[in-house]
């Protein structure tokens, strides 16, 4: 049973992705990530203009399994918050590449995408 | 089934009381303004036997170890033998004043005093506090002492290490503690990884706290080395006793470099667990740290016993004296155990488990390539492609009449994912457990064959399935 992945986006090892446009980074978490995580209940509320530094936890999840942390793939300020899956974090588990989105950051430094994963590295690291 | 409350017909009773002699006293008139209601108490109007039907049927739909089989890992649901329950109600313990003068209450005093002894022989400790209610309470007072340890020495030390396979009380407890949680990952074998350890371990790190047999039910075989990584850099290792049962009269803490613990009583030594608590989380202390131990600790002289306030306490972490009746039941149980009792209690739980393991490891595959301990980590990865979550596989046993292990714990990444933690305890018979094994070959052939039937289980207990997410999205807390 294969896990989506998507061409075009950045991948962290703890499966996060961001997909950027422009100056701009929209962020959320792999299909593998919300299959493992199993039904999700709850995503902490994300403060709209936090300054962050790749690796700092963005957020925090929680689903009938386990609580894990989200780790910003990049450093930036968070611009935009999806209020919709703060709302209804069962979004993320039917469309955890859309509608599932979780933040938009503004990218301090775009070098710092060099350090992540493209879709195919990705894939083989979550192969089963 | 029905509420008591939708059984009441108006003007039915269980009782008749004789006729009113005091016709001209108005009841009312009797009871001061601020006791008397409104309007009347809507209670049930039910028969004397429709109460003893309802509630024996309520009973009924109760599981309990009392019940069957109840593996859940890392929970230690052993039977509770029932003499321990009519020792800790005699009348010498229900009506002991917890305002009482010692004099009045040496035999009580002597049973919390001879239960540190003995707590204290078999894990190699100097001395008990038994004040601590439950085993992250226990946790919580361990740490506490650890920083009152440092403090006293004129020590900063501010992080603690917790491997990632413990249970979420230890970072909770050190987090509030004051320190800063840091965490050290397993290695393939299970076991902390020694390298990571090494380069984690410096002078601003207080300790260890360490489970062992740790959460995937298996012996950390590195522990001297451990202990002298911790030890060589001033640090303290604390023992979490949750998984003590796989030691008793085989292995003592205390010898092999742990400095401070909390056991559970409610675990390892028979009391109830869960629901029939309450519990006990008791903590041992080596010398160096005896008199850092909550007060008040139980000493003798002379034959007397009384309470004791140690030096540099932390202070009291609980009203009172402990939980009383829990000590007696733990007390009783040693005593009709006996010392090889303890090692054999053991060895029988180590052998059931691995029972369990030998014979389910070619259905579900285990989350390591090791004998267990008291536990094994079994993983319902197989079935996914066949849509069959470990969950389903968890519900459909409820059907077959067990009660389910634990199950996706522990969780971390790669080795223990989808896990099923079967902790058979030493009081299940070999008839027993081939039944929950044989139940667990059919469900693992349904998972194949007939994966709705999972996905839709339990359909023959009293409730189906629940609905999880949303119990944690719109919880309700009261009726």
């Amino acid at each position: 049973m294969g896990y989506k992945v998507i061409e075009g986006l950045y991948y962290t090892k703890n499966d996060e992705w961001i997909k950027v446009e422009g100056d701009i980074g929209t962020v959320g978490i792999t299909d593998y990530a919300q299959d493992k995580l199993g039904d999700i209940v709850y995503l902490e509320e994300i403060e709209k203009g936090k300054k962050i530094k790749a690796g700092e936890t963005l957020t925090t999840i929680e689903s009938v399994k386990a609580a894990s942390d989200i780790y910003a793939p990049i450093s930036g300020e968070v611009i935009e918050v999806n209020s919709e899956v703060i709302k209804e974090p069962s979004i993320i588990n039917k469309d955890p590449y859309g509608k599932g989105w979780i933040a938009k950051i503004k990218i301090e430094n775009p070098e710092e995408l060099k350090e992540l994963m493209k879709a195919e590295e990705y894939s083989n690291y979550r192969k089963e | 089934m029905k509420l008591i409350y939708e059984k009441s017909k108006k003007g039915r009773h269980g009782f008749s009381l004789p006729e009113d002699q005091f016709k001209e006293i108005n009841l009312k008139d009797c009871i001061p303004q601020y006791a008397k209601e409104e309007k009347e108490k809507e209670l049930p109007e039910v028969s004397e036997v429709e109460v003893i039907r309802h509630f024996t049927k309520l009973s009924k739909l109760n599981y309990g170890v009392d019940d069957g089989l109840y593996p859940l890992g890392s929970c230690t649901m052993k039977y509770n033998p029932k003499v321990n329950e009519k020792l800790a109600t005699i009348d010498s313990f229900v009506y002991a004043h917890p305002f009482a003068d010692e004099k009045y209450i040496q035999g009580s005093l002597q049973i919390m005093y001879e239960l540190g002894e003995l707590l204290s022989k078999i894990t190699a400790m100097d001395k008990f506090s038994l004040m601590p209610a439950a085993g992250a309470h226990g946790e919580l007072t361990g740490v506490l002492m650890i920083r009152k340890y440092f403090e006293d020495r004129g020590e900063k030390r501010h992080k603690m290490l917790i491997p990632d396979s413990a249970h979420g009380t230890n970072p909770a407890s050190s987090a509030m503690a004051g320190f800063k949680v840091v965490e050290v990952k397993s290695n393939e074998r299970g076991g902390v990884d020694i390298n990571e350890l090494e380069r984690l371990m410096d002078e601003d790190t207080a300790g260890l706290m360490l489970t062992n047999p740790n959460t995937v039910g298996l012996f950390d075989e590195n522990i001297l080395k451990i202990a002298k990584i911790v030890h060589s850099k001033g640090g303290l290792l604390y023992y979490d006793g949750a998984n003590l049962n796989a030691l008793l009269g085989i292995v003592r803490p205390g010898d092999i470099g742990f400095d401070v613990l909390h056991l559970n009583l409610h675990k390892t030594f028979s009391t109830p667990h869960g629901g029939g608590g309450p519990g006990a989380g008791v903590v041992g202390a080596k010398s160096h740290l005896v008199e850092f131990l909550p007060s008040p600790i139980v000493c003798t002289d002379d034959g007397k016993y009384f309470f004791e306030y140690p030096k540099k306490t932390i202070g009291r972490v609980r009203a009172f004296y402990a939980n009383f009746p829990v000590l007696v039941k733990a007390y009783a149980w040693i005593l009709s155990v006996g010392g090889e009792g303890l090692r054999e209690v053991s060895e029988a739980s180590i052998i059931n488990a691995n029972y369990i393991l030998d014979k389910l490891k070619k259905y579900y595959r285990p989350a390591y390539d090791r004998i267990c301990m008291h536990e094994c980590v079994l993983t319902g990865r197989e079935y996914k492609e066949y849509g069959v979550k470990t969950l389903d596989i968890a519900k459909r046993l409820m059907d077959y009449g067990f009660h389910p292990p634990t199950i996706y714990f522990p969780h971390f990444e790669p080795y223990a994912e989808e896990t099923i933690m079967v902790e058979p305890t030493e009081s299940e018979s070999k008839e027993t457990l081939d039944e929950f094994i044989n139940a667990m070959i059919k469900i693992a052939k349904e998972a194949k064959t007939k994966p709705e039937l999972l996905k839709g289980a339990p359909h023959n207990t009293p409730v189906g399935r629940l609905d999880e997410v949303k119990a944690v999205r719109e919880p309700k807390l009261h009726a």
